[in-house]
Parts: structure tokens; C-alpha cells; sequence
């Protein structure tokens, strides 16, 4: 995948295409849910999913029925909604981070904390003009669209599904480097390419130095999500103390019940990490084309 | 469409008098303004940007005798010197500082006869005896590590917030309480700051946090920036040198007047915190020179203009305070529908009451972030948070960054890296009315209900309990 930040009507091997066919709008918030919007059903961190707002609509969940008409229409994003068992669930406006959660991972997505980056390095901002090849699911087409809209323009590409893998390998590197160079503008613009081997990286990197791009910079961000409870601390039973000691220990106590009790125990609300997380995405390489 | 854009941004990328840049050379980046004779310092070297007015951005000058800009050309940039001898291994290097036959003297005769960076580095390599010996990597690295002191190029950069979120975190991470750029970046987008939004802005990060809230809104939509103390800080605000529309949707409310705002009890007479008794003591220092004067007459005049400047100043403090009070007065009505679409907070102090009650000015389904360089204190936000209700997807995270060096044969992780670059806390509003009184409801669902399982049993609990904010 690179981005690139075109010249108008510039050479570049991609068609444009509307991505966005469905009326969501990641661009604009609303307040209520009308229909043919699109809300994310909000369970729980990992559960939750998009579901497409029409008149006389049902949807299942594990606590029951959603009626469209009556539970969702009329209603403000954000509501607490009953659903027929009894339990309830948030219905949220969708915005491009919580659709990147529920997208089918058909193929290797980008997640949030690599677009994060990728918006901020890329420098986009509304109105920018971009170049995206390899749209995948579209996760990363719909934070860059949020950000350059109403003015931006953004140019995506998906390759042939049988022809993909080929097609991909192909596109990479200096090929790719040298049609991103012509689509962009003559005063210059920027460049990114994610990739998850360090050998694309190489050959990336030499390619853009080939090419005379600048600032060429690569690296890698982690996300560490933290778990935030109160964990129960067992006190140890040491047995008594001599008398003189305990004065010169208790006073140093942090508000926590230290009894001498054999079953005293201390509560503390900490942030664990994870047991397992991500531990590796893709590279990401940057580079501004010089001017000529 | 692209095209509309190009041709009306064409203008935007040359050099003006009076604009904001960042000047560049190698990693180390320094705001400035272009300004006519005014002697800029960076990097241990002084120069004027006189002649920058005119270029594009991202153009690469020398610095000449003189201090004089002189744009470089990109083609003449390359190869440094055709030997392509070079060592084996580093068997015959020995560093005795006897290898460099020119001295110091005679390397600054050199500068002074004019001689450019790259002409400076190529003598210095015909002239040390060691070169020749040095691995074709230990030659790249000397032309390298001479280059860069001896060429003095500065690139003229238009700012951004990438830039400059570098530029603080490299120079100054004090003032922008650590926050690295990558954090910086995760704020943004899980905010989901953009064009057209009304969000609400509390910062203590000299206005960095402020500025890339606002260039990624664009300038259409509003912010609102909470400030603590005297008066809102834009040092960094102001680099970014935002066009004058941008800042027509800039508005700022004390946090002082918070509370007030949210009880309903804001009064707009109310003295600002910072009025400053600074009129007085103007007039007390004009009144000091005054009794030189012998002639009764001119004592006189010299009264009568005192009066009047002490009246001028009256009215120009008036409108001050009537501006003042109508900005207050613009921040509180944005501020009071309690409809704002983004939350974004990166302070040193104690991020926890201010989010609780800013949290109150949102509507309902939308992100927040608030950011601190500790944990604990987000920790504390957190747990609230989860008691009060009115806040889902709660997560508390940190990211972590690290450089390479990519090279032929030689790719790895740069030797150092920042250990840390601060926590962020994100979340998205919701409802806070009470919930409907289902009469099944309490025996179903509720104990698997959007809280994932937690040792205590109280978030359950509490999400049933009537919410603070009232039913909107």
C-alpha cells in the first residue's frame, strides 16, 4: 500500500472510485438515528457490530430483539436501547476507529494506531488530495476520507482479486515509488508505505532515495492497551511484632487497612498490561518529494 | 475537482514576508518568522531570511558570507568525492589524531576564503591519510558526520503539526508535557477531530495540542479552548501560522468560570480572573516625570492631556472589557446546548476534574481523549468514570515508537528510543438518562450487560443508579 498526495489529473495508475456507496456518514455527526443510517450496536469492547437502519427492521442479539422502527428511529446516537429479553444496549454513531473494529477481516487491515500515524506524517488535513492503493477493506479509506473531506479528494485502488497477490508484489517498490513520483504534485507532498517485511523496506527505501525523495524515515508503532482493575492483595502473616519496631513501622502506611489480622488483605486499582498483544503490524516508511 | 484545489493553493507554497516557518537542518527543526533584516539564530549560526521571500517551501539554502540565504540547487547536492578506494576492515585505522593533515587554523582559512560546506568536507578527505584505509561504510559515515558540520544548509519548511509536535518533543518536551508525536497522533484520530466539529480543547502543552486540533479541522466548525489561569497560551498555536478565518473559530472560556457555566449561574459582568490593575500603574509611571515642568501653563496642558490619556485609556479599557465579555459570552453559548462532538484534554494538571465536568458539555456518542504523561491519574479518571456512568469504550492505552535505519546489508532499530511518550485515555459518550423501568429487566441481562467482567461488583450497580448529568 502507499499514499500518495496527486497532482490533478496526474498519471496515476489507479481509477477513482466512490467508496463510500452506502449513506453512512463518518463525515458528518447527526443526533438522531434516521432511516437507512447506519449505527454500531454497542455490547461490550469486543463486542459490538454496524447494522443498517430500515423501517419494519429487525435485528438479533444475544439479549433480544432491536426493532428498527421503534427502537432505533427517532432516537438519539448515544441511547440506552431495551432490547426485547430485557437487556440493553448502546446504539453509537459510527465514526471510521469504531467501523475499523467491526470490519470483517477479509484481508490484513490497518488498524487505528498505524492510521493515527499515517494521517499525522501524511500531513492531511481537509482538503488534501491522496492516492491509496490497495483499499482492502477500506479501513484506512475511511479515516483518510473523515480527515480531508468536505474539500479533499481521495483516489483508491483494489487490485483484482485473483491477480492480487501477484499484482501487489508487482506494484511495490520502485515501480510503485516511480507512479507515486509522477502523480504527485510539482511542489512536492508526501509518501507512505506500510509494510510488514523489512525486505519491501529495503527495497522501498532505495527506491525513494533512487528516486530523490526526502526525509525518508522508517518506523514502527505498538499500541499497549491497558486493563484497568482493582487487583486483591493478600497481606503476609508475619507473626507478632516487638512492640518497639511496629512504632517505627506503622506510620508509613498508604491509606490501605494494614490490620495485623491473619486474613488482612489490600485492594489496588492498577493497569495490567496484556498477557499477549500485537507485537509487530507493518513498517511504516515516509518520505516528502523534493522539489524539482 | 483536485484542480480547484491546486490552483488556489499555489500561492500558499512560496515563501512570504510575514509568514511562519520552521527552518530544518538535519533532525533539528526551530519555529521563526519570515521578517526583513532580522538576524535569525539556529544551530550555532546566525543568518538573515531576507532571501527566502519568493522561494517555494521545502526549498534548501547555504548559508553564505554574510548570513546571506542562497537557495541550493537539488541536482548539485550529490557525491562528494570519486575515490573509490577503500579498506578491508579497520586493521590499519589507529587513532592517534594525526590522520587530518589540516588544522583547525588552516580549515577555518578555507571557510574564510569562502569556500562552501561540500568543498570544505572534500579537502578534509583528500587531506586525512586515514580515509583511503576506512571500510566503504566507515567513508559514507565521514563524509557523513563532515558533511553535517561543515555544510551549512538550512530548508525553509511550512509548518504542520507533524513538524512541529517534532520540533517541541526533540527541543522543548517540557512545555508540551512530554507528549510525544505519536501519541499526539492517536489523540487526533480517536477524537476523531474533524472539519466541521465542535470540539472542546483543554491543553497545557503551549498551545501544540490547540493548533493540531485546528489545523485538522481546517477551519470550518468551532473549538473551544478551556483555559486555566490568566488567559489561554498559543505560543504554539501561533507557528502553525493558521490563515485569519481559522482563527474566527477559535474561541476561549476560563475553567474558573466552569461550574458556573454548568449550574447555570454564569454571570457575564463577573470580573475576569486576569483584569489586570496594569492601567494604574502605567498612570502612576506618567505621572512621574511630570513636576519638572516650571510654567504654570504648561502644568496645566500637561494635566489636561493627562486627563485626557487617563480617558482614552478608560475607553480603551472598556472596550477591551465589552470584547472580553462578548467573547465569554460567544464561548458560553457554544458551550451551554451541551452539544460539543469532541473532548480532547492533554494537561499537567490532574486531568480528573476537569473531565467529569467537561464530559457534560458533550453530546451523547461522541469520542474523547484525554492524555497525561502519568498513569495513575488516568487510572483515577477511569475508575470514576466507570461509577458515574455516561461513558462507554473506555480504554486506557500508550504507544510505543521506534526508529530504523534502513540500509543495504545494514537494517536495524536505531540504537535509542524514547522510552515513553505518554498515556491517553479515550472513550465515547453516551446518555446518561435513567433507564427505563422494564419491569423483567433487573433479572436478564444486566450482569453481562456492556461492562466486561470486573472483580467488583459496583459498575453494575452504579450503571442502574440515576447519573449525575440529569436526563437530557
Amino acid at each position: 500500500m502507499s499514499i500518495t498526495e496527486p497532482e490533478s489529473g496526474g498519471n496515476i495508475p489507479v481509477s477513482p472510485r466512490s467508496l463510500l456507496s452506502s449513506p453512512m456518514s463518518f463525515v458528518e455527526y447527526a443526533e438522531f438515528i434516521q432511516e437507512g443510517d447506519v449505527v454500531i450496536v454497542f455490547m461490550g469492547h469486543d463486542s459490538m457490530f454496524p447494522v443498517k437502519v430500515q423501517q419494519g427492521g429487525q435485528t438479533q442479539t444475544r439479549y433480544g430483539v432491536i426493532r428498527h422502527s421503534t427502537d432505533l428511529i427517532g432516537q438519539r446516537f448515544g441511547s440506552k436501547v431495551t432490547c426485547s429479553k430485557g437487556g440493553w444496549v448502546y446504539v453509537l454513531h459510527p465514526t471510521p476507529e469504531l467501523w475499523t473494529l467491526n470490519l470483517p477481516h477479509r484481508t490484513q487491515i490497518l488498524y487505528t494506531t498505524d492510521i493515527a500515524n499515517i494521517t499525522m506524517m501524511l500531513e492531511l488535513k481537509p482538503g488534501s488530495v491522496v492516492c491509496e492503493s490497495g483499499t482492502g477493506s477500506g479501513s484506512l479509506s475511511h479515516a483518510i476520507l473523515r480527515t480531508i473531506a468536505p474539500s479533499g479528494h481521495l483516489y483508491t485502488v483494489e487490485f483484482h482479486q485473483q491477480r492480487a497477490e501477484k499484482a501487489r508484489e508487482e506494484f511495490h517498490d520502485h515501480k510503485a515509488i516511480g507512479h507515486a513520483k509522477a502523480a504527485m504534485k510539482k511542489r512536492g507532498g508526501r509518501v507512505c508505505s506500510f509494510s510488514p517485511c523489512i525486505e519491501q523496506v529495503q527495497r522501498t527505501c532505495a527506491a525513494l532515495a533512487e528516486q530523490d525523495f526526502g526525509e525518508i524515515c522508517t518506523l514502527e508503532v505498538l499500541l499497549r492497551v491497558f486493563d484497568v482493575r482493582a487487583i486483591t492483595l493478600a497481606l503476609p502473616d508475619l507473626g507478632e511484632e516487638d512492640p518497639l519496631q511496629a512504632d517505627l513501622e506503622t506510620p508509613s502506611e498508604g491509606g490501605a487497612p494494614a490490620t495485623t489480622n491473619a486474613s488482612a488483605s489490600v485492594i489496588c486499582r492498577t493497569a495490567m498490561p496484556p498477557r499477549e498483544m500485537a507485537g509487530h503490524t507493518g513498517y511504516l516508511t515516509f518520505a516528502t518529494k523534493s522539489l524539482v | 475537482m483536485a484542480n480547484n484545489v491546486d490552483d488556489s493553493s499555489d500561492a500558499q507554497y512560496t515563501i512570504k514576508e510575514g509568514d511562519c516557518v520552521v527552518l530544518k537542518r538535519g533532525d533539528v527543526f526551530k519555529a521563526a518568522q519570515i521578517q526583513k533584516n532580522r538576524k535569525v539564530i539556529f544551530e550555532k549560526q546566525w543568518f538573515f531570511l531576507d532571501n527566502a521571500v519568493g522561494e517555494l517551501y521545502g526549498t534548501a539554502f547555504e548559508v553564505v558570507s554574510g548570513g546571506t540565504l542562497q537557495p541550493k540547487k537539488p541536482k548539485l547536492t550529490e557525491s562528494i568525492t570519486e575515490v573509490k578506494e577503500a579498506g578491508i576492515d579497520n586493521r590499519n585505522i589507529v587513532d592517534d589524531g594525526r590522520s587530518q593533515k589540516l588544522t583547525r587554523d588552516d580549515i577555518e582559512a578555507l571557510k574564510g576564503q569562502g569556500l562552501k560546506g561540500q568543498d570544505i568536507v572534500q579537502q578534509l578527505v583528500e587531506n586525512s591519510s586515514s580515509f583511503r584505509d576506512k571500510t566503504e561504510f566507515a567513508q559514507e559515515k565521514y563524509i557523513k558526520k563532515k558533511k553535517k558540520k561543515y555544510e551549512n544548509t538550512v530548508t525553509i519548511l511550512k509548518p504542520s503539526t507533524r513538524i512541529l509536535a517534532q520540533m517541541y518533543h526533540g527541543r522543548e518536551p517540557g512545555k508540551i508535557c512530554h507528549l510525544r508525536y505519536d501519541s499526539l497522533a492517536q489523540m487526533l484520530t480517536l477524537g476523531n477531530i474533524h472539519a466541521g466539529s465542535k470540539v472542546i480543547v483543554f491543553e497545557t502543552c503551549a498551545g501544540l495540542v490547540l493548533g493540531a486540533v485546528m489545523e485538522r479541522m481546517g477551519g470550518q466548525g468551532s473549538v473551544i479552548q478551556m483555559y486555566p489561569g490568566g488567559g489561554p497560551v498559543r505560543g504554539a498555536t501561533d507557528s502553525f501560522g493558521f490563515p485569519e478565518h481559522f482563527l474566527r473559530t477559535l474561541h476561549h472560556f476560563p475553567l474558573c468560570h466552569t461550574h458556573a457555566l454548568l449550574a447555570g449561574r454564569l454571570s457575564l459582568d463577573a470580573p475576569e480572573p486576569d483584569a489586570p490593575p496594569l492601567g494604574r500603574s502605567l498612570e502612576s509611571g506618567d505621572t512621574d516625570p511630570a513636576p519638572q515642568g516650571t510654567e504654570e501653563t504648561e502644568m496645566e496642558r500637561e494635566t489636561e492631556e493627562r486627563e485626557k490619556r487617563r480617558e482614552d485609556k478608560a475607553q480603551e479599557r472598556k472596550m477591551k472589557n465589552e470584547e472580553k465579555r462578548k467573547r465569554l459570552s460567544d464561548a458560553a453559548a457554544l458551550l451551554q446546548p451541551r452539544n460539543a462532538d469532541g473532548l480532547v484534554i492533554a494537561s499537567r494538571l490532574h486531568p480528573c476534574p476537569v473531565l467529569l465536568p467537561l464530559l457534560q458539555f458533550m453530546a451523547p456518542s461522541r469520542p474523547f481523549v484525554v492524555y497525561s504523561q502519568y498513569r495513575e491519574p488516568l487510572i483515577e479518571c477511569y475508575t470514576k468514570l466507570r461509577e458515574q456512568g455516561g461513558a462507554i469504550n473506555l480504554r486506557l492505552s500508550e504507544t510505543w515508537l521506534r526508529h530504523y535505519q534502513v540500509l543495504p546489508n545494514r537494517t536495524h532499530p536505531v540504537l535509542l528510543m524514547s522510552g515513553g511518550g505518554g498515556y491517553i485515555l479515550s472513550g465515547t459518550t453516551v446518555t446518561a438518562n435513567p433507564p427505563k423501568p422494564t419491569p423483567h429487566r433487573e433479572s436478564r441481562s444486566p450482569p453481562q450487560n456492556p461492562t466486561p467482567p470486573d472483580p467488583r461488583p459496583t459498575p453494575h450497580r452504579v450503571q442502574r443508579s440515576p447519573p449525575p448529568n440529569g436526563s437530557n
